[in-house]
């Protein structure tokens, strides 16, 4: 708590200091101990990985997320902030990747939702007024535009110069934004950076989200990283290379009790995908995978890997190359791919994997059905058989195959979807960040299967989030950026850092 | 933290599952109200109202079996009614013209079931959600119907044709062996095949039910078609016992047998409930609305009586599960 100021002090008083911020949820601590300060017409630089604590700290600033325990000082003064009316009042506006206008109102409208001019006639809205205020602060942040387009027919970075001029227009003096560059070309780039100059020169500070190392040291006037909830430093862009900023953000531990055995030498050919795109933003992703190998698929958030998995699986079409599976040419619905011998272990297992009302017994055993009863005909009791055989197998908790799987903990329900592959008989198991919202028994227990699966001679392609893990179980990785394959990292590169290294951008 | 490996091991509340526990409530509450009608009345008891009341639930109960798989995949069939009356109408008139019952029934049953097909193409290829694709179907067909009949009446169809509806065999309305026959069909097809079990899965989670390869869009063409084709047998046996065939016939039809679905426990969410419990809830309906004639009370009053049933079947079935979850 005593390093809550980083490095000496630029002005006296920060605008906004958090001491000691922590927030818990089950199972996991978000936030531990975070202190983070805010000064006058800075830009200050977030940094961490995925998971490392960047959205909580940004949800707990805008008063979404309420803390459990620390400090908020605002020039001085000790304040509260428990509701998104508090992070207002103090002027801190949010601009979050997804962009909260109303598509089919106009700029005016959107600026001043909510707070609309009144007309003479009661229940109206004083249409020359709203839109001779937007014009005006439209022209603070030096965006010339008719301000009664509807926003739907607005670019990315048009919508996102609204969102400012939305935060503007409530006297924010705290901008934060999540990752703004994403979305834009080099060009509009330019005109955000110029906005931002402008917007510092007004006196208004900017915590501002990144993976992409040119901005933080183009931009940045300091810089903080995250790591697993934690604060692990706070630097000048001046006083430190690429190099140091990624060590610190790396560097994980994890209880990892099971030791993988790896094959010496990988098995035939499984997977070959050539050349393949899709209409979810990926291109040209080049992969294979041989029996016997559990190779990982990392990069960032939103870097592509879930599309990648689902357009191998046939869950979202594809416009472009091919996927050879044992063999074979496949291109279809998920069906097919089932019925090839292709597993998908989805992200969000609640929502893609199972159907939470009904029993572990139909959940284990809805993708094997055909196999179990090639006559058609269907058969509780021997379902059930097959499902004791699963629970015994999997030492899933679970009082009965008739227990509603909702009911079950979170590593019981992934075990869940993964039998019900069991079952089917897949040759290929797709694991799509296999290891979130699970405890760490169950994690090492995941891991135990995935291995002896793939030393019965599958294979496994795995997404993961935790760079560590990846490490640990995979005999290879390929690593994406911006929908491609950034690089493939043999056994021995595969590190936390040449991982980091591949995946952010260094342009 | 808590190790919530071991929150999860809770002993099994009932070694009977939800749905034969909701099954037994409402063959409970159906009991209830004969024993109420037996004292209220002297006439309910007779062999000839049980009868009655039997026939009259298995007319709904033919058009509710079929919508109940549509609505345990998350869907609804609002068509029914209207195809009943096309189907009645199309089958009248080959009966008329050919003279041959045999072909008036396939034209009817395969009328039914093409109409069923094009709500799942509507619902699966174009992606409308099923309410408005075949709210839309229900006044297609109503459309289709008046412009073909325009204004005319079908009548008088022969003898053998018109046992179907009206006959009896053992002591027994043919409308009745008809009726245990669907039932069992339908209760196999949904608990006894992997196609039922399939549709179950689809109306729990779609999204999951895909990603478990499971192939959504052919089932729910099957499920359409099976509801379609289900208001193609009930237009038979309109046409069967009423001995005529009017463009009109199909409105009184449809919101009834949505009542018998829901007062039978499926849920319009999906993925919950037995074409049994339906059977039970076209008991419940047709009962009251017996009753109430056995007891004089105005038909006007039945609507009001119907809403009521349903509103608190529902709201008992969500208490009842709310509390099993």
């Amino acid at each position: 708590m005593s390093d809550a100021l980083p490095i000496e002090v630029t002005s006296p008083t920060p605008l906004l200091e958090l001491r000691g911020i922590s927030k818990e949820f089950p199972g996991v601590k978000a936030l531990d101990d975070v202190s983070f300060a805010v000064f006058p017409g800075e830009v200050h630089m977030l940094l961490g990985e995925n998971g490392a604590g960047k959205s909580s700290l940004m949800k707990v600033l805008c008063g979404a997320y309420s803390a459990d325990a620390g400090e908020f000082y605002y020039k001085g003064q000790k304040v509260a902030i428990g509701s998104a009316a508090d992070a207002q009042k103090l002027g801190i506006a949010v601009i979050f990747q997804e962009f909260s206008l109303v598509p089919h109102l106009d700029i005016a409208q959107n600026i001043f939702l909510g707070r609309e001019p009144k007309g003479r006639i009661p229940g109206t809205i004083d249409r020359r007024k709203i839109l001779a205020d937007a014009k005006r602060v439209l022209g603070t942040i030096g965006f010339d535009i008719d301000p009664s387009t509807i926003v739907d027919k607005l670019g990315v970075a048009q919508q996102q110069m609204v969102e400012i001029a939305k935060a503007i227009s409530q006297n924010a003096r705290i901008l934060v934004m999540d990752e703004p560059t994403a979305a834009l070309s080099d060009r509009e780039t330019e005109l955000l950076f110029a906005l931002i100059a402008r917007l510092k020169a007004d006196g208004v500070s900017i915590v501002y989200i990144s993976h992409r190392m040119a901005e933080v040291f183009a931009l940045g006037d300091r810089i903080t990283v995250l790591r697993d909830g934690r604060r692990i430093d706070g630097v000048r862009p001046a006083d430190v290379t690429p190099d140091q900023l990624v060590r610190m953000m790396v560097g994980r531990t994890v209880d990892m009790t099971y030791p993988r055995n790896f094959a010496d030498k990988p098995g035939e050919l499984l997977l070959e995908v050539k050349g393949l795109s899709s209409s979810t933003g990926i291109s040209d992703i080049n992969i294979e995978v041989r029996r016997g190998e559990i190779v990982g698929l990392c990069g960032l958030v939103g870097s592509g890997r879930s599309e990648v998995a689902r357009a191998i699986f046939g869950a979202d079409p594809v416009s472009a190359g091919e996927i050879i599976f044992d063999g074979k040419t496949i291109s279809g619905e998920p069906d097919l791919a089932a019925r090839r011998g292709i597993a998908l272990i989805p992200e969000s297992r609640k929502s893609e994997g199972l159907a939470l009302l009904r029993s572990v017994s139909d959940n284990l055993v809805v993708s094997a059905l055909r196999k179990l009863f090639p006559s058609g005909l269907f058969d509780q009791r021997s379902a059930q058989r097959t499902s004791d055989g699963l629970i015994r197998q999997l030492r899933i908790a679970t009082p009965s195959a008739r227990q509603t799987v909702g009911l079950l903990s979170g590593g019981n329900q992934q075990k869940v979807v993964i039998g019900k592959w069991l079952a089917a008989g897949s040759k290929l198991f797709i694991f799509d960040e296999p290891t979130r919202g699970i405890d760490i028994g169950a994690k090492s227990e995941i891991f135990a299967l995935i291995d002896r699966l793939v030393a019965e001679g599958a294979a496994a392609l795995m997404i993961s989030s935790e760079q560590v893990e990846i490490c640990h179980v995979c005999d290879r990785a390929y690593v994406m950026r911006e929908g491609r394959i950034a690089g493939h990292l043999t056994r021995n590169e595969l590190t936390e850092e040449n991982i980091v290294r591949l995946g952010m951008h260094h342009a | 933290m808590t190790d919530i490996s071991k929150e999860a091991i809770v002993p099994p509340r009932s070694f009977l599952s939800q749905d034969a526990i909701q099954v037994f409530y409402r063959l409970l509450a159906a009991l209830l109200i004969c024993a109420v009608l037996a004292v209220l009345s002297d006439s309910f008891l007779s062999l000839g109202n049980i009868l009655n009341v039997l026939r009259q639930a298995s007319l709904t109960f033919f058009i509710a079996s079929g919508l109940t798989l549509v609505v345990l995949t998350a869907g609804l069939d609002l068509s029914v009614g209207a195809n009943v009356a096309l189907s009645a109408c199309i089958a009248g008139t080959v009966i008329h013209k050919t003279g041959s019952p045999a072909l008036g029934i396939l034209t009817g049953l395969a009328c039914g079931g093409i109409v069923g097909l094009l709500n799942g193409v509507m619902v699966t290829a174009l992606r409308i959600p099923s309410f408005i694709a075949t709210y839309g179907m229900l006044w297609v067909l109503n459309g289709l119907t008046y412009w073909y009949m325009a204004g005319e009446t079908l009548h008088g169809f022969p003898a053998g044709f018109r046992q179907i509806g009206s006959g009896y065999l053992f002591g027994l309305p043919i409308p009745v062996y008809l009726l245990l026959v669907f039932l069992g069909i339908g209760t196999l097809f949904a608990q006894r095949t992997i196609w039922g079990q399939e549709i179950y899965a689809i109306g729990a989670n779609p999204v999951a039910a895909r990603l478990s390869g499971i192939p959504v869009a052919r089932r729910l063409l099957l499920v359409y078609a099976v509801s379609g084709t289900m208001a193609g047998l009930a237009s038979i046996i309109f046409l069967s016992r009423l001995n005529s065939a009017e463009a009109d016939i199909g409105e009184s039809l449809t919101l009834p047998a949505i009542a018998a679905v829901l007062i039978g426990g499926t849920s319009l969410f999906g993925g919950v409930g037995t074409v049994f419990g339906t059977f039970i809830g076209a008991l419940i309906l047709t009962l009251v609305l017996n009753g109430m004639n056995l007891l004089s009370v105005s038909a006007n009053w039945q609507p009001l009586v119907t809403g009521i049933i349903v509103i608190l079947a529902v709201w008992l079935d969500m208490k009842t599960r709310r509390r099993a979850q």
